[in-house]
């Protein structure tokens, strides 16, 4: 094998060339400067300079999210170092995969506590897929290309790799392919047989089977099969906030979003449901409410990559470990040789959940004050983009709005922080989704509290010229709290008000502040502007576009199941429970 | 009810490894009881054995995350009808001219070993499930124990199967 003197740094830049990685995010400093130098004359690794070393790690989540690639951030040691772990928590939580490069001081002084030294290794441990401490530079190509595959193989997740100065500095004989040593690294993707035998038995013996479907679905690439799946059985189909788009909005049998806002049929199908085929999903939560009086009536089919998913929260009567992609092909297979000529008549259950769409769709009011109505206005962003364009939002009542008002087609066109949560994540999100997805429309959807986290990036965005659409649902307050405070704490607004409306003292002033950072920016108070500023927002495509969106403040996420209850007690709208038919 | 099991894990023997396990047991809530920690036949593979206190679910829990660590090979629950299960115990013991004869005399009851005298005290090492360790610390008790160290069980299958086939490529 030819070889090449490199330096450990000259090899870290090689290898992520070499692995396919065309785009990373991040931020030099002290200890990762010796990879910034080489890293300047790659014409293949494109590097984009953020603000916060955060806004780099929700970039290269972003840019995951929306492709299916390996999203790569760098910072140096330390607090650049620590200033990614919110996006490394936020990768793990929701199977993102991503690599983490950080620089740490020399392998001499580890230890000492030196000058920004952090142990990153130490401190990302529990949300980390895998770390890797690196000292010496020989080893460098083989942890990096064993760091892509932990990050992409099975469940994917967030990988870290900290780099020892010296190990940078130092050179050695380079040679690709490097020997991957990963003994303890096996990710079962090909499920039994036998149990995917017993899944269709237990399909095609149930009367009120529902696709209980999990973001495994969009990491898997597994959309079209599972469109296969449902309509070869006709079930319904209900898809998790980290699943939305990964079954058309527009397909009769799609239910919805089930869980803590989730629509009356999704949520009421579950607890009615004497099936749950479960692909990809894990039973968070925010999905089943108090976990005990969940679907009670369900048998489960449980179908995860991970095993440790499997019986976590809820017994599985048939487990499956697999990639959702193959399972689901071999379960279409199974199903089809089982049936015969023979459809499942599920003609009964379709006549009680088709009489849940009609009577509870999705619906808001319009707000008392005479401000927008938040809903109203994410609808139409969603109405105008259409389905090819990818939605990015922060976390609160926006990111419910977005996911329950947004119609989604496709897999990877809905990024948010499910499992952590993350304020902030929406404007660097969707800088990474537009980097790894140009020719698409990328908008943040964010709140007027979460923008204040991270948008900083916009800096980045306009002077890298990543035209993203950032629309602010500007209520003026950390508005899920404040509903929060509204139903479960008498009314009284804690340290939930941030003076942002137009009714305040206006600190900051979105539009002034979007235009500080080159952006093109404006203000939409009345209904009869939303449409216009949105066209106007699509057609700007020279600089990033902020529209400052007063709505009103009072307007609630609905409908809701209360934190810990059962989620028999959902409620349409405040203290309006869906009416049963008495049979229940 | 909780009741204990016995894990014994092959690992590599990476820097951070011993972090991960017990950052593990102890992020999920669950109580580790002992821990040992030592090289095997294999180089480059430790074994780490780890007494924790679970029932039967969280038990399945904690070793499928467990294996979910990059660097744990194997991991096998021994059970107590199929292995041989050792506690090593080094117990320094409070003995005057009165008392000394009968703290010996429990030393070749138990079938342990004194490895250091002095006048007012003596140090016995003794080795053997955690059952009879516990009884003899029992007998010594009223003479005065000045000090208490233990190993953790360490644990092997019975019959010539080795834990370590199949798991090195």
């Amino acid at each position: 094998m030819a070889t090449e003197t490199l330096t450990g740094a000259q090899a870290l830049i090689r290898s992520l060339e070499l692995l396919g990685v065309d785009t990373v995010f991040g931020l030099p400093g002290g200890a990762i400067l010796p990879t910034y130098d080489p890293l300047m004359d790659s014409k293949k690794l494109r590097h984009i300079l953020v603000r916060h070393e955060q806004g780099a790690g929700h970039a290269a989540e972003g840019y995951a999210a929306a492709s299916g690639r390996l999203g790569v951030c760098i910072a140096t040691s330390g607090p650049g170092a620590t200033n990614l772990v919110t996006a490394i928590a936020d990768a793990h939580m929701d199977s993102v995969p991503m690599l983490a490069i950080t620089g740490q001081v020399n392998s001499f002084s580890i230890g000492t506590d030196a000058f920004q030294e952090a142990d990153i290794v130490g401190i990302t441990m529990p949300i980390t897929k895998h770390s890797f401490l690196v000292t010496r530079a020989e080893d460098i190509p083989g942890v990096v290309a064993a760091a892509y595959e932990i990050a992409t193989t099975g469940r994917p997740g967030p990988v870290l790799i900290d780099f020892a100065k010296d190990a940078q500095n130092g050179k050695f004989e380079f040679s690709w392919p490097p020997k991957i040593d990963l003994p303890g690294f096996r990710p079962v993707t090909d499920p039994h047989g036998k149990q995917v035998q017993a899944a269709a038995e237990l399909i095609l013996k149930s009367h009120k089977p529902i696709l209980y479907v999990g973001g495994g679905v969009i990491r898997a690439d597994a959309s079209k099969e599972l469109l296969a799946l449902a309509e070869l059985l006709h079930a319904p189909v209900t898809t998790t906030l980290m699943a939305r788009g990964a079954f058309p909005d527009s397909h009769p049998q799609q239910l919805g979003m089930p869980g803590m806002h989730g629509t009356v049929p999704a949520v009421t199908a579950l607890q009615k449901s004497d099936l749950l085929i479960t692909l990809g999903a894990r039973f968070d939560d925010r999905v089943t409410g108090d976990i005990k009086s969940f679907a009670k009536g369900a048998k489960v089919i449980h179908v995860d990559i991970d095993p440790a998913e499997i019986g976590k929260i809820r017994h599985a009567d048939v487990p499956i470990v697999g990639d959702a992609k193959v399972v689901i092909l071999m379960l279409i297979a199974e199903l089809k040789a089982q049936m015969k000529d023979s459809k499942p008549d599920y003609e009964d259950w379709w006549i009680f959940l088709k009489g849940l769409k009609e009577r509870y769709p999705l619906g808001y009011s319009e707000p008392d004050d005479g401000k927008l109505s938040p809903q109203y206005v994410i609808q139409r962003i969603g109405e105008l983009s259409g389905p090819e364009a990818i939605f990015a939002s922060g976390v609160g009542q926006h990111q419910m709005w977005s996911a329950q008002f947004i119609k989604y087609e496709r897999p990877n066109s809905w990024l948010n922080s499910g499992g952590l949560g993350t304020m902030g994540y929406a404007v660097p999100a969707a800088m990474g989704a537009k980097v790894a997805q140009p020719d698409r429309l990328v908008w943040a959807i964010d709140g007027d509290g979460c923008f204040q986290m991270t948008n900083q990036e916009l800096a980045t965005c306009t002077i890298n010229n990543i035209p993203i659409k950032v629309a602010i649902i500007n209520n003026s307050s950390l508005g899920m709290v404040r509903q929060w405070q509204t139903l479960f704490y008498n009314s009284r607004y804690s340290n939930s008000d941030l003076n942002t409306g137009t009714d305040t003292i206006m600190v900051p002033d979105f539009v002034k502040l979007g235009e500080a950072y080159g952006c093109l920016a404006i203000r939409v108070e009345k209904v009869e502007d939303v449409d216009a500023a949105i066209k106007l927002a699509m057609e700007t495509n020279d600089r990033p576009v902020v529209i400052d969106f007063i709505v009103g403040r009072d307007a609630m996420v609905w409908p809701m199941v209360p934190s810990g209850i059962s989620n028999d007690a959902v409620q349409y709208a405040r203290d309006a429970a869906p009416i049963w038919d008495g049979d229940e | 009810m909780s009741t204990q099991h016995l894990l014994s894990l092959l690992v590599e023997n990476k820097p951070g490894i011993l972090t991960r396990v017990a950052a593990l047991f102890a992020r999920r809530g669950y109580n580790i009881e002992s821990l040992a920690v030592g090289t095997t036949e294999i180089e480059g593979v430790s074994r780490i054995t780890v007494v924790v206190s679970l029932d039967g679910q969280p038990l399945e829990q904690v070793t499928k995350q467990l294996n979910k660590l990059i660097n744990v090979l194997k991991i096998v629950e021994l059970e107590e009808e199929t292995s041989v299960a050792r506690d090593h115990m080094l117990v320094k013991v409070r003995t005057d001219s009165s008392t000394r004869s009968q703290v010996l005399e429990a030393v070749t009851l138990f079938r342990a070993r004194v490895i250091d005298v002095v006048s007012d005290a003596v140090v016995i090492e003794v080795t053997g499930n955690t059952a009879k360790c516990q009884a003899f610390l029992k007998v010594l008790e009223p003479f005065g124990i000045k000090e208490l160290v233990q190993s953790g069980a360490i644990a092997v299958s019975r019959g010539s199967k080795s834990m370590s086939e199949k798991v090195i490529r």
